[in-house]
């Protein structure tokens, strides 16, 4: 079909070829992914999840498959994470490179994807990829499942804490290389599990990425969930996450992009049942010509439940963020608290910062709010730092740092909040 | 309480609609016949005399009109139930309206009585045009508001009358290509208002338009023009009514308002169609340098109403406002908002919205704020609040905000609630039914917005939101 090939949001170099590290059933729904994937129409700004979006970034088309990494030694010794960690798993190019697990509770499953689609069949088919992606990138979902070779699945049974935090560190080398990243995360009743995702670079190269989370949430579980993301600054990136909240379960889920030149991010998150509570945080710090578009949803589909999101931006240069979410509380879902809201901080008289808070009410008992600013820092604040000595650029940067730091006051673990202050302090340049 | 869904025992709320709910036979000398074609545009052209740049350009409209689509995309799919081939494009009784109440005919001087028009044109009104189905019936302007040069006359007059004023701005605010809605009003437009305000001239009392519709099948497309010249100040305020009829009504309405060099315009629409019309309404305003358009807007009627009054700020110091209050019941859609574009410096502007769902009402909010590149000191700020009576009663919101730069600030904020339980009981024990409580509940959450309706309308408001309260307690 030639229209597909002059799609330039199919590449022509990257092919479908399954991987014998699957069973032959995954093999089987990989090339349908695939199907679906070339079938699946590219997105245009006529599409509502799409609008203001820009769709010449998304280009595939120079993008191929991923050598093998040149030094795994060096990815490994690179990998700096929390220090205290229950399990690190490594992945290079879409390809396990170190693995340690001394920490892990009996009963705790953490395995690379494939290793789990052997060994726990009835578990991965169960949840991998169970949620729909709806918030636009159904295409790019269907080509990261095609194409899925690394990626793990974390599993706490029933009543199980996993102290210290589970560290997954996904890398990228080599000009124009493609990795699909995934995390599964399933929760069982009353567990409780911190897992850290890095999406890192190995060097300036352009590269793509697209990366897909499932977390499921059973009953009265707990999960603290950051994701890192540093890809380098030529980087094109999708990240799908779905979060799905049983009864009196509670996520605290942050995403953080530093890097990327394009970042495309989407996050569900489905109360699912009674009491259910999802904090959604993110911050973003876009600078250069980059570009970050997210894109949420907060579907209240129980009673009693609770959705907080904030989402914190800090534009610089030509760079241009969109944030466009929803709150859809669905007819009979009473008593619900359900709260968004967007910050923009721009610091260029370039940058240009689209919001698009929605709500969708359609249940009279709910207290239900929403916010979006955007504004540039406030001269006094400048002046009153300046008077005290402290140089324009510095003010400047301590104010930006100030910002994200008070949304990451919203993560109850205290190493890793630390942790995450010390990598936004490092990449803005503070000691 | 285990936690189950809660049946909906609340009160049936409904409003008083009985007021427009009546229609005359009249005999219409003219009638373009059902459906749309270049040969109806032809027929209204040839029955209004229309110049050939009219002609042209409602020609121009049809086209864009024919090769837009329907925003189904992103809008209620409702849209799709306008049978376009089945609508009525333009009836009248002769195009000149008449400037002595005296001389208008018999059906339509009930209309308009029944309505109260000729009675408030006496208590305080600058001057009244009164329009039934597609021309004015009527039209007067107090004699001292006409001598200090102020135009109010109708569009069909205003174009042949002043065209100097009228060609250098009409279509200039909002393009026949600005939408399918848009587009269709300029191929078959007839009245509607034109104002022209002269220089530092201040309109004291405010200019008023009616708009009715009595036929079935009809489609009203009228077309108002407002300029207010350097420094100058007016208001105008219309209202709308119609018959219930079995089968849909379309209004379509353009309004384009210009507001020059320091001058004021406020906009005053309180919307009270009957449930069977669709009201698409484009509305937009030019503000130049330090002028000021308000947009005040109230819907209570139709059966789905779209309309985003919007300001474009070209002016230094421009300001613009959009005061919004919507009432959805059941079976109804209020898609309203505000579009604001922010196009010199220290332009600010605000928009304030509350929306009131009932039954199976809903309500949706819906805003534009857009500052291009290299602005500096513009301010926007948005509040819209939603009010949720009902458990099936649904309100959505979906601003979009594009900021750019960093010496700009905006904010926005909304919420949804539902009627406080415990202000319901409190009114309960000191002896309001509940029916009462809910109507002063009601009352209380749009009434910073109502005050700002000039006086007689905010009585008006108060009484179309005097909601009668049916069914049981408890």
């Amino acid at each position: 079909m030639s229209t597909l090939i002059e799609d330039p949001t199919v590449s022509t170099s990257l092919n479908f070829t399954p991987s014998a590290i699957w069973p032959e059933w995954f093999r089987a729904e990989q090339e349908a992914a695939w199907q679906e994937y070339l079938a699946t129409p590219a997105p245009t700004r006529k599409n509502e999840p799409w609008r203001f979006a820009n769709i010449k970034a998304i280009d595939l088309s120079s993008f191929g498959s991923a050598p093998a990494i040149a030094s795994e030694g060096k990815l490994i010794n690179a990998s700096a994470g929390l220090g205290e960690a229950a399990a690190r798993f490594i992945f290079g190019n879409n390809t396990l490179v170190h693995s340690e697990a001394s920490g892990l509770p009996e009963g705790v499953i953490v395995q690379p994807l494939d290793v789990a689609a052997r060994e726990n069949e009835a578990l991965f088919r169960q949840y991998f990829m169970s949620q729909p992606v709806e918030l636009g990138s159904h295409k790019y979902a269907q080509l990261h499942k095609a194409m899925l070779t690394g990626g793990m699945l974390v599993y706490v049974p029933k009543n199980v804490e996993v102290a210290h935090p589970i560290e997954i560190f996904h890398w990228v080398e080599g000009k124009n290389a493609s990795v699909f990243p995934h995390t599964l995360i399933v929760l069982g009743d009353n567990a409780k599990a911190t897992v850290v995702d890095y999406f890192q670079s190995a060097d300036h190269a352009p590269a793509f990425a697209c990366g897909i989370n499932d977390f499921h949430l059973a009953r009265g579980s707990k999960l603290t969930y950051a994701a890192v993301q540093d890809w380098s600054l030529e980087t094109l990136a999708f990240h799908i996450n779905s979060t799905i909240v049983e009864r009196d379960a509670t996520s605290t889920a942050l995403v953080a992009n530093f890097g990327g030149r394009h970042v495309r991010g989407e996050s569900l998150s489905k109360l699912a049942g009674t009491g259910s509570n999802s904090v959604m945080l993110s911050l973003n710090l876009a600078d250069g010509d980059r570009e970050i578009d997210q894109r949420t949803f907060q579907d209240h589909a129980a009673q009693h439940a609770t959705s907080d999101l904030l989402y914190q931006n800090v534009l610089d240069d030509n760079a241009r963020t969109i944030f466009a979410g929803i709150i859809r509380v669905q007819p009979g879902e009473a008593h619900t608290d359900a709260y968004q809201k967007v910050r923009n901080l721009l610091l260029s008289n370039e940058a240009e910062a689209i919001s698009m808070p929605g709500l969708e009410i359609l249940n009279d008992d709910v207290r239900c709010s929403h916010g979006a600013t955007s504004s540039g820092i406030d001269e006094e604040e400048l002046f009153y730092m300046e008077a005290r000595g402290i140089p324009r650029k510095t003010a400047s940067r301590l104010i930006v740092a100030g910002k994200f730091i008070s949304l990451l006051e919203r993560i109850e673990d205290e190493s890793l909040r630390k942790n995450l202050a010390a990598i936004v302090h490092k990449r803005l340049g503070i000691d | 309480m285990p936690a189950t869904i809660e049946q909906d025992d609340k009160p049936q709320i409904d409003i008083d609609r009985s007021v427009g709910d009546f229609r005359y036979d009249v005999n219409y000398e003219f009638d373009a016949g059902v459906g749309l074609s270049e040969a109806t545009i032809d027929y209204i052209c040839d029955v209004k005399k229309d110049p050939d740049w009219i002609r042209e350009f409602r020609k121009d409209g049809y086209r864009k009109f024919l090769e837009k689509p329907m925003p189904t995309h992103w809008a209620s799919k409702d849209l799709e139930n306008i049978v376009f081939e089945n609508i009525r494009y333009y009836l009248s009784q002769g195009v000149q309206p008449k400037r002595s109440w005296d001389d208008v005919p018999e059906e339509m001087k009930k209309t308009f009585e029944r309505l109260g028009i000729p009675e408030q044109e006496r208590k305080y009104l600058a001057g009244v045009e009164a329009q039934f189905d597609s021309e004015a019936a009527y039209s007067n302007i107090k004699a001292a508001v006409g001598e200090q040069g102020v135009i109010f006359v109708g569009s069909t007059e205003g174009l042949h009358k002043h065209p100097e004023i009228f060609k250098k701005w009409f279509g200039k605010v909002i393009p026949s290509s600005d939408n399918k809605f848009s587009a269709l009003n300029s191929a078959v437009f007839s009245g509607g208002s034109f104002i022209y305000v002269p220089p530092g001239v201040k309109v004291k009392h405010p200019l008023q338009a009616y708009f009715r519709i009595n036929a079935q099948n009809f489609g009203q497309f009228e077309r108002t023009l407002i300029i207010a010249d350097e420094g100058s100040e007016v208001m105008y305020m219309e209202g709308c009514t119609a018959p219930k009829f079995e089968t849909s009504t379309l209004h379509s309405a353009v309004v384009e308002l210009v507001a020059l060099k320091g001058a004021k315009i406020q906009y005053v629409t309180v919307q009270n169609w009957s449930p069977n019309v669709f009201n698409l309404v484009t509305k937009r305003g030019l503000a130049h340098e330090d002028a000021e358009i308000k947009w005040i807007d109230c819907n209570i009627g139709s059966r789905l109403t779209m309309k985003y009054p919007g300001v474009i700020m070209k002016g230094k110091r421009a300001r613009g406002e959009v005061i919004s209050i919507a009432l959805a019941s059941d079976g109804q859609h209020q898609d309203t908002g505000a579009k604001m574009i922010h196009a010199a410096d220290d332009t600010t502007s605000n928009v304030v919205s509350k929306s009131i769902s009932i039954g199976s009402g809903v309500a949706t909010y819906r805003g534009l704020v857009d500052i291009p590149p290299h602005r500096k000191g513009c301010k926007n700020n948005t509040e819209c609040d939603a009010l949720l009576i009902n458990s099936h009663s649904r309100t959505d919101t979906y601003p979009a905000i594009v900021a750019r730069g960093n010496q700009n600030s905006f904010q926005h904020e909304a919420s949804v609630s539902k009627i406080n339980s415990e202000q319901i009981f409190y009114m309960q024990q000191r002896g309001l039914t509940e029916g009462q409580a809910m109507s002063l509940a009601v009352n209380g959450f749009v009434n910073d917005l109502v005050r700002e309706f000039p006086m007689e309308y905010s009585v008006e408001l108060k009484r179309l939101i005097d909601l009668e309260m049916e069914g049981s307690v408890g």
